[in-house]
């Protein structure tokens, strides 16, 4: 009777689990005074300092800039997704055209290192795409950005599975000859209007503009920003020299950390065989009385 | 013949009065979007009402569409505001988006029917509109409140206008923020200066033991924001904030693909203070997302309106779910009415164990 009534407890405990459950759950409405927390709740803080459970309470008055991670990176936090984003730049600058515009599709595994007297090293494994073909490909990219405050550009290295070489050099040969062709120069505002949208015709300069932009981007960048081209304001044909198209560009920048939108000319050149160059860049101020806009912190 | 006329045509006039046609994958100027709330509220008045709750700074009236039928008991409810962010129209279109699909979809679908019976939804698709209105009239771009800058502002242009996503009284002007009136980060003279803010804050408050779920609408980034925005501060239900983002980030993806990464955010984005979502976190709603929307930089604050109803579907579908594991967390004691249940069987067994013996 006794060894049935076992074995009766047994096969029960299988089936319906220890009676001695334990709800881990927070449940409903017991969680007023925050003190419930979860032993692993905590996460990690930048600068690996000790993280407060008690809700609201700022325990460290005037908070510093974060001391950045070292070592292995989680790929979807920001250090490596900036540091990714410097890649992306860095290839439009490289390998861009009006039929190549890179952007990043994924970071896989980042690791930073400080490298004394030069700043902080990130290796990074990400996938690019290009906005314009849709496909994907594989790079391993190194980033340097630099701790002397004069010398302010990340310096990147960078190779690609197939090199961004999706065929394109039709097209391309096919525009700049149509664009040489032009009797009346090309004009463009407002890529892409208040709506998204873009004129078929004039996507190629909505491209050119976004790989041009990437030379600024690329030069302006930091561990404290994450820029993306918000819009080509104005975009006007000039006379080809040198066998090379010409351009005045107008752009919108948008650093994503201060938010702000940065205005910048470019003169900006393109051949097929050349590539795309920027011959000058300036930053304008946001109206003609202002002053330019502050440096994110 | 005459009158016969007239008749048929007065017949017609009627019938087109009561259908509700409004293009949800367009973006629309703000007399458009207030048209449609006050359309909404007249012809699903048995289940849609309009409140107001607040005046911005250029003294326009704020509202929300309630949506749920009166039960005759006081209800929980869900919070949704979208456009704190004058230039992030995608937000404003959404949340017109998802109020549309409660409506379509109460009556024939059981789970919203159950959810919309036990829950009210709170939605305000535009909560600063001054600065939407501000994009546009005048610069697509802007972002802040319109209200005069602070005394000692010297530039005329963007040193207007406060963050309203800085301006809540949580962890106010710690981290994320810049105290130079033209920064776009600037987060008022101090916590709640903007009324638009308030308003919120008013509102909630009243009900924040009914709200179980606080989302708020933004974008762009492909993110599901837990709070705080603090790096130093956790919420207790962290673990719990994160299963639920996760599973809703799948939820997402199951629609059309697009992955949406999910954290704190000062792990995935940046740190920031002040912003509604960990107001909502402090003041006990425990349940509170940031949605950051499409894209992830191609074009930014200017998503085409081809891309809105993809956007809208999937984001519908990460927030229904965060919303149905609120609900049903509440309601049917997923868990612990499991456990209640284990423990009863439990005691009979060892009772009737006992007696046996």
């Amino acid at each position: 009777m006794n060894l049935t009534i076992l074995i009766v407890m047994a096969v029960l405990t299988g089936v319906l689990g220890s009676p001695y459950v334990t709800d881990t759950d927070v449940t409903p409405g017991s969680d007023s005074a925050g003190m419930s927390a979860h032993p692993n709740s905590v996460p990690e803080a930048a600068d690996g300092t000790e993280v407060f459970h008690e809700e609201g309470v700022v325990e460290e008055e005037g908070v510093e800039e974060d001391v950045m991670a070292t070592g292995e990176l989680n790929p979807s936090h920001y250090p490596a997704q900036r540091a990714a984003n410097v890649v992306k730049h860095y290839l439009n600058t490289r390998y861009g055209s009006p039929y190549r515009w890179v952007g990043l599709h994924k970071v896989h595994s980042a690791n930073a290192e400080e490298v004394a007297e030069s700043g902080r090293k990130y290796h990074l494994e990400i996938s690019v795409q290009e906005m314009t073909g849709n496909t994907t490909e594989k790079c391993s990219a190194e980033v340097l950005f630099p701790a002397l405050e004069n010398q302010r550009s990340p310096q990147v290295q960078a190779s690609c599975e197939a090199l961004l070489t999706a065929n394109t050099t039709a097209q391309e040969e096919a525009l700049y000859q149509q664009y040489r062709r032009n009797h009346t120069l090309l004009s463009g505002h407002n890529l892409p209007d208040s709506y998204g949208h873009i004129d078929p015709d004039m996507k190629p300069l909505w491209h050119l503009g976004g790989v041009a932009s990437s030379f600024v981007m690329l030069k302006e960048s930091t561990e404290n920003t994450l820029y993306n081209m918000a819009q080509v304001a104005n975009v006007t044909q000039l006379e080809t020299e040198n066998d090379q198209l010409r351009f005045n560009y107008h752009v919108l920048l948008h650093d994503m950390v201060s938010q702000e939108i940065i205005h910048w000319k470019l003169l900006v050149t393109w051949s097929p065989a050349e590539g795309v160059k920027v011959l000058q860049m300036e930053e304008l101020p946001k109206c003609e009385h202002c002053e330019v806009p502050p440096k994110p912190n | 013949m005459g009158p016969a006329l007239l008749v048929l045509l007065s017949l017609v006039g009627a019938t087109t009065v009561e259908r509700v046609q409004y293009d949800y994958y367009k973006y629309h100027p703000m007399s458009e979007i207030t048209d449609w709330m006050d359309m909404i509220a007249k012809n699903y008045s048995d289940v849609a009402s309009l409140v107001e709750y607040g005046k911005t700074y250029e003294n326009r009236p704020i509202s929300l569409l309630k949506i749920g039928p009166t039960t005759g008991v006081r209800k929980k409810a869900i919070w949704m505001d979208c456009g704190i962010h004058a230039r992030e129209w995608i937000s404003p279109a959404f949340c017109q988006y998802f109020v549309k699909q409660l409506l379509e979809t109460y009556k024939t679908d059981s789970q919203i029917k159950e959810m919309m019976t036990n829950m009210d939804f709170y939605v305000t698709p535009v909560l600063n509109i001054d600065g939407y209105i501000y994009t546009w009239t005048t610069d697509r771009l802007w972002r802040k409140s319109r209200s005069p800058g602070a005394l000692g502002c010297n530039c005329s242009c963007d040193c207007n206008g406060t963050d309203l996503n800085r301006n809540f009284n949580a962890n106010w002007g710690t981290v994320g923020v810049s105290f130079n009136c033209c920064s776009q980060v600037y987060p008022g003279s101090k916590p709640l200066s903007e009324s638009e803010a308030q308003a919120v804050v008013d509102f909630v408050e009243k009900r924040k033991d009914d709200i179980l779920c606080f989302l708020t609408i933004h974008s762009y980034g492909q993110l599901l924001l837990v709070p705080y925005g603090h790096p130093s501060i956790a919420a207790p239900n962290y673990d719990e904030l994160m299963k639920v983002g996760l599973a809703a980030a799948e939820a997402i993806k199951k629609v059309h693909g697009m992955e949406y990464t999910v954290g704190t955010s000062p792990d995935v984005l940046y740190a920031n203070s002040g912003s509604s979502r960990d107001w909502a976190r402090l003041t006990g709603i425990n349940f509170s997302y940031t949605f950051e929307l499409r894209d992830k930089g191609e074009h930014g604050f200017k998503l085409p309106e081809e891309q809105i109803q993809p956007t809208c579907e999937e984001a519908y579908s990460g927030a229904m779910h965060i919303i149905s594991y609120v609900h049903d967390k509440t309601f049917k004691g997923t868990g612990s009415a499991a456990a209640t249940a284990t423990a009863t069987l439990w005691m009979v067994l060892l009772a009737v164990g006992a007696a046996l013996l």
